[in-house]
């Protein structure tokens, strides 16, 4: 097999190593997307179909972290406004969601998913300005698979007699969601669509930092004529999210975001009533074979860990590779790294984008220092970075041991840990050892393998030759201390019903 | 398991140089059709894409008038002196003392295709007695088809050799190994055959895509394997091999994906006509038409650049 060892100075004739240059020989122009993302300077609350004040009056700033400008003020939701919220949803449950034929909520549920796809360049480009997203992501991927999600379970909404066969399904009622700032605007159609489609209705708190697109697609629910109080969003930050979580009127709660509040969330529930749903954190194993297609694989460890800049849940944080194939793995990753651009998000060659916010960024850089202090050998390429807003360079760490904290950690950013296995059972117990269990990869040219690793891999997701891969169609969700309940497919549609 | 039956020698050549994920490849390519050139680094995409035009007339009724305004064109593309001469005319070997008389004193080379293009199904003799009858009429760069009889059957010794004996033939003569991936089908044996190809070809020969004579030619997919073969054969032995996609590739559009496929996969040190070729006709008018178009802020009636390349 053919090696690529760019650590060895020369070669036995004498002439120096060859190597690959990625300079600026041809250089890009900026080509930033132009679509006008159409923001207000500030957003109420989305409260029984209106947008209202929040009683306190008060306001926060949301910010762009590809430059650190000010986008909106959005409104500081407090106990009183989630009541009215609730409020306003067990009204709608009572006299017209709950009551609604599906085939009827189907044709809401269609309605928004066109809207939405009309609205599509103007919705990404204010994704991309909100969360620090590549607009190509946003574009390609957040809005068109937000869409995707209402379309998919508008077709459910007429055929529920068939989603559990034998049993009759029926609603919940009022169900509370709260989201995390990493897809706003996809998690609120993960949470929102199978409710809708359920004949349940919602109050959802989207993330502090990542308001804007639920609060536009809010409007679309207003253009669809959404029945009042079917949708309530209450903006805020940690004390907003309790109060949604801890009000007695909602059936269930979900969840999406980090295992510690995950955590917080359960002990405050516990002896109520109430269900859940938890989607949590993750530290993925991607386990790439000596027999793996290995460009492949590489482009799938890079698409694994880098998208979104890695803040995705099910990132493939931790890179298992065979031993007998480690140290090409590893020099085919970096060289693919030096060809990644880093930049202005609404560039749209930009292929990693803005850190989330301040907060993140410090989180990030604090772990990866914590590595390097910890032994482990950080590779970054020499990208330039913009002077203002929140940055990060790719990561990769080799050299790393189970025992090192960015093996075991959940980072939810650009950094790869590398570890390396012998045999098969070795990658699959190092592949579980560890307190999350969201989602796994195998790379391997061996089908029966893949067969294999899939039923003793603990996740709930296992993509075999790809990553990141999501479809409308199939659940997601998590084992141990990546949460329960599955949010999509036939699966995730039962987690917001009562079977009888 | 006897290793001189064909499936062995495939087995072992695959476990070799590695398989190709069909999927992966083409998620990977697709990405090269996102990004988004303008402006300056669009014009310079373009006038690099120019100079790496094998500027080609392969057909029955072909003249030696028509192989002068092919030439011509060749020579002077556009009036507008910025932009640069294609890197060769690719013609029939019986054509290739017309089409050097006009280019002789220029920097466009002549290439012929050789070794009964397209099918290769002539003796050995007769494909080396047509090479050294180019190469004596002045072809500068020789373009042949590999034996994919005999890769598709295992007999790789033998498809080695008759491209080495060609190497022979050809003399100073850059050579360009055709592997027609259309009739190898899978991206595993796209990749087999480059190594195969590279293996016995020297620094600065060429493999191309395909001859262009059947339905499917180059693409973004089979590029890239063949461009990550390069990336892997060069930084292995440190022989810089080059590649010629050819046939299919019609707007300047697909040529800028391409380079952009070269920038991503081998860097730099490729983005020239000495290491990447297009072998195309009507390319070279979209290309022109691309570069009014940034020149002027305008496109230009249709009338002006034909698509049709006999009217070169």
């Amino acid at each position: 097999m053919p090696t690529l060892a760019p650590e060895k100075k020369s070669t036995r004739s004498g002439r120096p190593a060859p190597e690959l240059i990625f300079g600026d020989l041809w250089e890009f122009d900026p080509a930033p997307e132009t679509a006008n993302p159409k923001l207000k300077s500030r957003y109420d609350l989305f409260i029984n179909g209106e947008f209202v004040a929040p009683k306190s009056g008060k306001y926060f700033d949301t910010i762009n972290p590809a430059n650190e400008s000010k986008l909106a003020e959005i409104a500081l939701g407090g106990a009183a406004d989630v009541d009215a919220a609730y409020q306003a949803a067990q009204r709608a449950f009572n006299t017209t969601w709950g009551r609604m034929p599906g085939r009827e909520r189907a044709k809401y549920l269609y309605r928004i998913a066109r809207l939405l796809q009309d609205r599509a360049r103007e919705f990404a480009v204010a994704e991309t300005m909100d969360g620090g997203k590549p607009i190509k992501e946003a574009r390609d991927f957040d809005v068109p698979m937000t869409a995707a999600h209402f379309f998919y379970h508008a077709g459910w909404a007429d055929k529920l007699d068939y989603v559990a066969p034998g049993r009759r399904v029926a609603p919940l009622g009022v169900v509370g969601q709260v989201i995390p700032w990493n897809f706003p605007l996809l998690m609120c159609a993960w949470k929102l669509a199978p409710a809708l489609a359920m004949g349940n209705c919602v109050v959802l708190k989207p993330a502090e930092t990542t308001s804007i697109t639920a609060l536009k697609l809010a409007e679309i629910f207003q253009d669809a004529g959404l029945p009042p109080g079917v949708v309530n969003f209450v903006t805020g930050a940690g004390a907003t999210g309790a109060a949604v979580m801890n009000h007695p009127i909602p059936a269930k709660i979900a969840f999406t975001g980090s295992t510690e509040v995950g955590k917080i969330i359960l002990r405050s529930l516990a002896g109520t009533e109430k269900k859940m749903t938890l989607e949590l954190g993750g530290k993925a194993a991607n386990i790439v074979f000596d027999d793996a297609p290995i460009d492949q694989a590489v482009e799938g460890i890079v698409n694994g860990i880098f998208f979104n800049q890695g803040h995705v849940c099910c990132a493939g944080s931790r890179l298992l590779v065979h031993e007998p194939v480690a140290d090409q793995v590893i020099a085919k990753l970096k060289q693919r790294i030096k060809v990644l651009r880093v930049g202005d998000p609404l560039d749209k060659n930009t292929d990693i984008g803005a850190i989330n916010s301040q907060e993140q960024l410090a989180k990030i850089t604090a772990l990866v220092a914590i590595g390097v202090k910890e032994g482990a050998e950080l590779f970054q390429p020499a990208c330039r970075l913009p002077a203002r807003g929140y940055y990060f360079r790719p990561t990769i760490f080799s050299g790393v041991s189970m025992s090192h904290r960015i093996a075991r950690e959940e980072i939810f950013g650009p950094v790869l840990s590398i570890l390396t296995f012998r045999t098969v059972d070795e990658a699959v117990e190092k592949a579980n050892n560890t307190a999350y269990g969201l989602s796994a990869g195998v790379w391997t040219d061996k089908g029966s393998r893949i067969l294999k690793m899939s039923t003793e891999l603990k996740a709930g997701v296992v993509w075999a030759n790809t990553y990141n891969k999501f479809d409308p169609t199939s659940p997601f969700g998590g084992y141990k201390e990546s949460g329960f309940g599955r949010e999509g497919g036939r699966q995730g549609l039962l987690d917001y019903c009562q079977l009888a | 398991m006897s290793v001189n039956f064909p499936h062995a020698a495939l087995a072992r050549l695959f476990d070799e140089v590695g398989p190709v994920d069909c999927v992966g490849i083409e998620e990977r390519v697709a990405k090269y059709t996102t990004r988004s050139i303008k402006k300056a680094s669009k014009l310079w995409g373009l006038k690099m894409a120019v100079s790496m035009v094998d500027l080609t007339t392969l057909e029955g009724k072909d003249t030696p008038g028509k192989i002068a305004s092919l030439c011509q064109k060749a020579l002077r593309p556009h009036d507008d002196p910025v932009v640069p001469q294609v890197a060769a005319v690719c013609v029939y070997p019986s054509m290739v003392r017309h089409a050097k008389k006009h280019v002789a004193d220029s920097r466009v080379k002549v290439a012929s295709v050789a070794t009964a293009f397209p099918s290769g199904q002539a003796p050995l003799k007769t494909r080396l007695g047509e090479v050294r009858a180019a190469v004596a009429d002045g072809a500068d760069e020789i373009d042949m088809v590999i034996n994919r009889g005999a890769f598709l059957a295992g007999e790789f010794a033998k498809m080695q050799d008759e491209i080495a004996a060609v190497v022979r033939a050809c003399g100073d003569a850059t050579l360009k190994v055709i592997l027609e991936v259309s009739e190898l089908e899978t991206y595993d044996n796209i990749r087999a055959a480059s190594f195969l190809a590279m293996r016995v070809i020297r620094e600065g020969d060429f493999i191309k895509t395909s001859t262009g004579k059947t339905t499917l030619n180059a693409t973004l997919g089979n590029n890239q394997v063949m461009l990550e073969a390069i990336r892997d054969f060069y930084l292995d032995t440190g022989t810089a091999v080059a590649m010629k996609p050819a046939g299919g590739i019609r707007t300047a559009k697909q040529a800028l994906q391409f380079l952009i496929a070269v920038k991503e996969t081998l860097g730099d040190a490729w983005l020239t006509n000495e290491r990447y070729r297009f072998g195309a006709s009507s390319l070279l008018n979209d290309l022109l038409r691309q570069i009014e178009k940034e020149r002027t802020g305008a496109y230009q009636a249709p009338y002006y650049f034909s698509e049709a390349a006999e009217s070169y």
